[in-house]
């Protein structure tokens, strides 16, 4: 297994934002979890990574223990991942904010003479073209419309040739059409990196077409997991999902016909 | 047992002084987020107006009292006018432009003080009804002390009931925890900044008034107590009065017992307390995580770039003036050149920490200082020639900066500024009352360069190689992945971390670095003014540099230069025309702040960032 998760529970004051999940994920695989608004996702990401500690449980990657060490170790063991409100670096180029990354991989960071925007510059200007960014490549991080900076940071997370990417809302505030041809790339490059994938996402399009599997997350627990086509006729699933936003995605993506009226 | 009584009372009575003037520095903070340095310009000001009064209304108790309210009257529309002319001006501004400003406001008060008081102590009345003495447990304690211990409580209480019963109080609380929110609500604004920013003068001025039956009037008392406020509102939270209470009774207890067990060491006593509990509780005991303040907060920096062929040549043309310079001046020109040479390093390496490495630090002097008596102590004790000196100085300084360091780089924004000014105070605490080894405020003096190096132009040379080349160096470094590493720390700590940058050992290591490089140009201060005194040391050396730097902008690299020649070249230049050259030099700060709110760098980098980008929009 790349990853295997048990028990994992995180309380914020006596409320629990993630309340004991348990999840494998194997190589190659692409995984999609899914919930409303504030069911912890992001939590999940952010205690798998080390940017939050965990409550209890364990997350262990090719059977080593996660939990406790930061996330720069975490890195180091060949972990990627993209945030949900993106983090760069808005005073550096986007070719910059690769190469960052791509110097930290080579262990390099304490090195005082050469000039950094020169290292490794080719590798960093191939990966923006694998993400189609390459043209922007000399631009300030800082001007960028926010679906641009969601890809120099998937850049940024191949660049320590990863063997797990954790991707929270990889497509949030694009176009939908952008979506599907962003997760389309995002598969293509990790079906031929043979990288393991979970990713969190609002638009079930991109969720039915592209994960190999779906988990969904209520409330801190997960309610359902299987196939997408398991998952999109789960009643659960459909009730948790009623009443919300996605009930839209949902059932389109089931190709109903819809009553519209949604906001 | 009597003893501790009595000194806990002592205690007490400073606490309360203490917390009048720390508690309206916190709430100005807590609702405006300026920092605001002329509060103990505010202070110094409510005791001269004081002063002034009594003499005039005589020490009767209506004449000694009314003066006291009146003057805190006075201070409270100064304050009001500063507020409605100068701050909301800068309101936009990048918040360690607001402190920049508001430190012109300091050195404008300075002067006016000078010209208006003159130089000497005033010495003012006692306070009617309450000069004398009562008895608690056989021994003699002033009244006047007895009622400062129940004014700050009466002053605490006050200010609860207007927060938590008034309207205004709501406003100002809601203020306080967001900012957005008020302005969401409707309020007027402009209308709540300005009370708060009177309420907080006032309480300011009162402070100072208060002082006149207890110390001589003078003007250092500015400093002093910005200094001191600035502890208790660190140690208790920004923003939370409860917090300044607190911290004011724990600082006013540790002097109290510290100046009977410590004599000497009261003063570090302070600080390292404040030092301990900012590493424990790194947002002070009540305060609240803030968001980190920095330089460029509110106007993104823009991508470094190496200098364009135009201004490459601009910069040649630069070191050939400055190497002809010994052409042109005598001797006294040469020995300011060299002074701006060797400021214009100390402000590149605070540059350094602070923009390439997103710390703001109040307190850099201690590492030109560490610098300059290095050196000085190494010739003096050792027998080590200049060069030694100067070689060694960078490791001294370093030293210290990986000392003192460590605990910084743990926090962030005005916490880690404070710490750092904390540190710098110990620092110039131990220098001062070192008196066997230092010197103390004697100085170390014959501290002269080596022959080779002794004419004004050779040692102007000296200068302009080994600073030039070390602000080259720094530069190179900037441009550097270690440069890059410090800048990725600063953009985003949390995508630095996610790729594997361990933050604090960074943060660390280019806090040293900075360090060092400011002790290199503390030796070449040494050995220029031939002595060191404890003053290499004091904030206003470290507030010199914080000025350079902002004034040039903080966002490029060539910025501290121009910030140091210009504030140096004004600094000399005034200072021949005019007595009251730091007043005009506080009015051309706050004039450069308003039109130059990215500095004067920052200004001409976005200039011409802004041409190159239309340039390439219309290329092919
Ligand atoms: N630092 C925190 N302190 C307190 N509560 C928190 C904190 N972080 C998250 N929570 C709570 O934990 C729950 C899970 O939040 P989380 O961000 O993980 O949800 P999510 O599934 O990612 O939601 P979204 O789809 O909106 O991103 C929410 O109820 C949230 O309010
Ligand atoms: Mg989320």
């Amino acid at each position: 297994m790349t990853l295997s998760v048990r028990g994992l529970v995180k309380n914020y004051g006596g409320v629990a934002a993630v309340a004991g999940v348990d999840f494998d994920l194997g190589p190659g695989e692409i995984l999609a979890l899914i919930g409303p608004n504030g069911a912890g996702k992001s939590t999940c990401f952010n205690m798998l990574m080390g940017q939050i500690r965990p409550d209890r449980g364990s997350v262990k990657l090719f059977g080593r223990e996660l939990v406790g060490l930061p996330p720069r170790a975490i890195w180091r063991q060949g972990v990627g991942r993209t945030f949900q409100i993106t983090a760069t670096f808005g005073s550096m180029t986007v070719a910059e904010n690769v190469q960052m990354a791509l110097i930290s991989h080579h262990r390099r960071l304490r090195a005082l003479l050469p000039y950094a925007g020169r290292l490794h510059r080719e590798a960093a200007l191939a990966l923006l073209e694998l993400v189609g960014m390459a043209d922007q490549a000399v631009r300030p991080c800082s001007v960028l419309a926010y679906g641009d900076l969601k890809r120099v940071e998937l850049a940024v997370a191949l660049a320590n040739e990863p063997k797990l990417l954790l991707m929270d809302e990889p497509t949030a505030g694009m176009a939908p059409r952008e979506r599907i041809a962003l997760m389309q790339l995002t598969a293509d490059i990790v079906r031929a990196r043979h990288i393991s994938v979970l990713f969190t996402e609002h638009d079930m399009d991109v969720v039915f077409a592209h994960a190999s599997r779906v988990m969904v997350l209520n409330r801190g627990r997960l309610v359902a997991e299987g196939s997408p086509r398991a998952v999109r006729e789960d009643k659960n699933v459909q009730e948790i999902y009623l009443g919300t936003g996605a009930v839209y995605d949902l059932a389109r993506a089931k190709g109903e016909a819809t009553a519209g009226g949604e906001a | 047992m009597d003893f501790v009584v009595i000194q806990s009372l002592n205690g007490l009575a400073t606490a309360s002084t203490l917390f009048l003037v720390a508690s309206g520095l916190s709430i100005i903070f807590g609702v405006t987020r300026v920092v605001n340095f002329a509060h103990g310009s505010f202070y110094m000001l409510g005791a001269y107006i004081a002063y002034t009064l009594v003499s005039r209304l005589g020490g009767s108790v209506a004449g000694f009292w009314g003066s006291i309210a009146l003057a805190a009257a006075a201070v409270a529309s100064l304050g009001a006018a500063m507020e409605t002319t100068l701050l909301r001006r800068v309101y936009k501004a990048p918040e360690l432009l607001q402190l920049l400003a508001t430190f012109g406001v300091v050195l404008i008060v300075q002067d006016l003080v000078l010209v208006i008081w003159g130089p000497s102590d005033l010495l003012g009345p006692r306070a009617p009804g309450l000069a004398g003495a009562v008895n608690i447990l056989g021994q003699p304690f002033p009244q006047y002390a007895l009622f400062l211990i129940l004014f700050g409580p009466l002053v605490y209480a006050g200010l609860w009931l207007l927060f938590h019963r008034t309207r205004w109080g709501t406003l100002v609380r809601a203020a306080t925890q967001d900012r957005e929110m008020v302005a969401a609500l409707g309020v007027n604004q402009a209308w709540l900044f300005t009370s708060v920013f009177t309420l907080g003068a006032a309480l300011a001025g009162m402070g100072g008034a208060l002082q006149l039956p207890l110390v001589a009037v003078n003007h250092t008392m500015d400093l002093q107590s910005i200094v001191e406020a600035f502890v208790v509102v660190v140690i208790g939270g920004f923003g939370s009065v409860t917090g300044a209470l607190l911290a004011a009774v724990i600082i006013g207890e540790l002097n109290a017992f510290g100046i009977v067990i410590f004599p000497d060491l009261t003063l570090v006593l302070t600080f390292v307390a404040m030092a301990i509990i900012l590493v424990v509780r790194p947002w002070g005991l009540l305060g609240k995580p803030e968001a980190a303040v920095r330089g460029g907060a509110g106007s993104i920096e823009l991508p470094m770039r190496p200098l364009a062929p135009r201004l490459r040549l601009f910069a040649l043309g630069v070191g050939l003036v400055l190497l002809a310079l010994p052409l042109v001046l005598g001797n006294y020109g040469l020995s300011v050149a060299s002074e701006v040479l060797i400021f214009a390093l100390f402000a590149v390496s605070l540059h350094f920490i602070m923009g390439t490495g997103g710390m703001i630090s109040f307190g850099h002097a201690a590492y030109f200082g560490l610098g300059a008596y290095g050196a000085a102590l190494l010739m003096k004790y050792l027998m080590f020639p200049m060069l030694g000196g100067i070689l060694f100085a960078p490791v001294v300084a370093g030293l210290g900066a990986l000392v003192f360091g460590w605990f910084c780089v743990r926090l962030s924004g005005v916490y880690l500024a404070m710490l750092t000014l904390a540190f710098a105070q110990i620092t110039y605490a131990i220098v001062f009352q070192w008196y066997g080894f230092t010197g103390g405020d004697n100085g170390l003096i014959g501290i002269w360069p080596a022959a080779w190096a002794s004419s004004a132009t050779a040692y102007y040379y000296l200068c302009l190689a080994l600073c030039g080349g070390a602000a080259l160096l720094l530069r190179r470094i900037a441009f550097a992945p270690f440069g890059y590493t410090l800048r990725a720390c600063r953009d985003s700590g949390l995508r630095a971390d996610a790729i594997g940058i361990d933050l604090a050992t960074h943060r660390w290591l280019g806090f040293a670095l900075g360090g060092a490089f400011a002790g290199i140009a503390g030796a070449l201060y040494a050995f220029l003014k031939g002595s060191v005194f404890p003053d290499t040391i004091s904030i206003s050396t470290s507030i010199d540099g914080l000025v350079m730097v902002l004034l040039g902008g903080i966002q490029t690299l060539v910025g501290p230069i121009v910030g140091a020649a210009t504030y140096k070249t004004l600094h000399v230049t005034m200072s021949s025309y005019t007595n009251q050259w730091q007043a005009v030099l506080g009015v051309i700060i706050i004039v450069l702040v308003i039109a130059f709110p990215e500095g004067i760098m920052g200004r001409f980098a976005r200039t011409a960032e802004a041409r190159t980008a239309r340039a390439g929009d219309a290329a092919p």
